[in-house]
């Protein structure tokens, strides 16, 4: 017999249906329903920021390296499960070729980020000069609470390579899946929970883009908003950012690896920490 | 005349059914509140609130911190209620009272070796008597769970009238601490003993021990009110406190106690909810209704 998947969505480490009990249908090439889906409400938005809210500071307190191995470990369970994101790739309407290019660059992608967790710091901040007693040093922090909105023309890819440098960097994110193509987003959940990430780090939502992304948008605890190329929608995320100052980060095409990705994601914060001048001794700091 | 304890005048050998107040309570959750309703219920709790620091890190800068914060919530939102009271440690009852001037804001103390009340009767007098002397409103005191439970009813009761003499013109709330209780027949009775022996408010918990005001505990608690006020015509307050921190929670509470009491028990005289972090959750559902966004913690005081 067989027995046919439930995607549910995926919020503070559990697996619940959408508060709104709706859910729409995927269908394939040809047209049948492949799976139903939830769609989620603003409301589940709400739940979603209240848990990375919560997790936030255990999650930003963690070692990097901590994070570093978590990261490798979401890498290798995606690995375990290659299998299961071909097929689901194909159903949605990839070729072979293109779904196991996809599957391969989402592992590099999470490979990648885990080797930046406990470097990208050290390459990022500075000490600074300046004309006085001063040892002057910048370091980063993480922002807090990640919207982000998938990029909508891939399944697993689009979604990964946002998530991962948030999360490298001690966010926690809230995230959209593609509309179209969500089955692989609630199987890449299932690889998260797996993977001793704290519940609540990462929450992934289905639904329409049109109704999640204005909610994380307007929502007074994100913030940062990252999105890619969402036409019409992007003003008015825009203009929606506007109340708490929330980082909007609207990229036309992201690429799954590069620094500047995760450092896009920090606060920068600069100290000034008063020095003697020893003796005439004349060292920068 | 002195007031003794007489089993006879009581209904405590009233059994509670769990099950049915369970029921019950369940029921209480499940009222729709439409919006308007809402907004109204959510102005009527934050006047209902004691806003409360009882910390040993207390300091008297956090006093006046929170006695501002009591007169202004939220000012970017004009038409805010105050709160009801601040409650503090009797030893920062005078500079409470400084710092709220000639405010409506009560203050409430707590009292008698809060919270454990482990100690005599002239050092808890004493106490009470220090708290009341440098202008406190109110007194919460705490009653002897460790005699109670031994069975001392006597012992329980003339302590809390002890208590309320040496209290003058302050209203006494008394603290069953329900958390240390076990059982609801146990609440109900130290209810009916506390309400018998004088007290003005019975309260559910100091707030140091879990659990504290679940909505079982509350409910009971309403109940020995109701039997009494239906007895002898006259009203008890009731103060849940502990464990309320939202405003939903909040909002299931005054269904409650509209339910059981009735509309008279539906302002801060004879309601209120001890709590600290309460008050910033109301604000934040007030001003998310009012704006349409979800709100951050982070654009609300924290005292």
């Amino acid at each position: 017999m067989e027995i046919l998947k439930t995607y549910k969505i995926y919020i503070g480490g559990a697996f619940p249906r959408t508060e709104s009990g709706r859910y729409y249908p995927i269908v394939d090439a040809s047209g049948s329903t492949i799976a139903n889906v939830c769609l989620s409400s603003r409301k589940d938005v709400r739940n979603a920021v209240v848990a990375a809210r919560k997790v936030f500071g255990g999650w930003s307190e963690k070692t990097a390296f901590n994070r570093g191995q978590i990261l490798y470990r979401m890498a290798e369970m995606l690995e375990g499960r290659k299998l299961q994101f071909l097929e689901e790739l194909t159903k949605q309407g990839s070729s072979k070729e293109a779904a196991a290019l996809e599957v391969q660059e989402s592992i590099d992608c999470l490979v990648y980020y885990a080797g930046w967790a406990d470097k990208f710091q050290q390459i990022a901040s500075s000490v600074n000069p300046v004309s006085s007693s001063h040892f002057n040093f910048s370091a980063l922090e993480p922002m807090g609470v990640i919207g982000i909105v998938a990029a909508q023309e891939t399944s697993l890819i689009g979604l990964v390579k946002f998530i991962a440098p948030a999360i490298c960097g001690g966010n926690t994110a809230v995230v959209a899946a593609s509309e179209a193509f969500p089955l692989c987003a609630v199987t890449f959940a299932e690889v998260v929970h797996s993977s001793d990430v704290p519940g609540g780090v990462v929450n992934i939502l289905t639904g329409k883009v049109s109704e999640l992304a204005p909610a994380m948008a307007a929502h007074m605890d994100v913030n940062a908003l990252v999105t890619e190329s969402l036409g019409e929608l992007d003003k008015p995320l825009a203009l929606a950012c506007v109340d708490n100052l929330k980082r909007n980060l609207a990229y036309q095409h992201a690429v799954p690896q590069g620094l500047q990705y995760i450092t896009a994601l920090q606060e920068v914060k600069t100290t000034w920490h008063p020095i003697e001048q020893i003796g005439g001794a004349s060292s920068s700091y | 005349m002195k007031k003794t304890y007489n089993p006879s005048l009581m209904l405590s050998n009233t059994r509670i059914d769990k099950v049915g107040v369970e029921e019950r309570v369940a029921r209480f959750q499940t009222r729709s509140i439409k919006n308007e309703s809402k907004k109204q219920g959510l102005h009527m709790v934050l006047n209902m609130i004691d806003l409360t620091t009882l910390e040993g890190k207390d300091t008297p800068g956090k006093v006046q911190q929170m006695c501002y914060k009591a007169q202004h919530l939220h000012d970017v939102h004009p038409g805010l209620p105050t709160v009801a009271a601040v409650c503090v440690y009797p030893s920062m009852v005078s500079i409470a009272r400084k710092a709220l001037g000639n405010s409506s804001v009560k203050i409430a103390s707590v009292s008698t070796a809060f919270p454990s009340g482990q100690s005599t009767r002239e050092i808890k007098l004493a106490d009470t008597k220090f708290a009341v002397e440098q202008g406190a409103d109110e007194i919460d005191m705490v009653i002897s769970r460790g005699k109670f439970l031994a069975g001392e009813y006597s012992f329980v009761f003339d302590e809390i009238a002890a208590i309320k003499e040496a209290c003058g013109k302050a209203r006494l709330k008394v603290i069953l601490e329900t958390g240390e209780l076990c059982t609801l027949d146990h609440v109900r009775m130290a209810s009916d003993i506390a309400i018998h022996a004088g007290a003005d408010f019975i309260k559910t918990s100091t707030g140091k021990i879990q659990p504290a005001a679940t909505m079982q505990v509350t409910y009971t608690m309403l109940m020995a009110i109701k039997d009494y006020y239906d007895q002898t015509g006259i009203m008890i307050g009731m103060k849940p406190a502990g464990g309320i921190s939202t405003a939903k929670l909040a909002l299931h509470n005054l269904v409650m106690v509209k339910e059981i009491l009735g509309n008279p028990w539906l302002s801060n005289e004879w309601f209120r909810f001890g709590a600290s972090s309460l008050a910033n959750d109301v604000l934040m559902q007030l001003m998310k209704s009012e704006s349409g966004l979800y709100q951050s913690p982070d654009y609300f005081s924290i005292d």
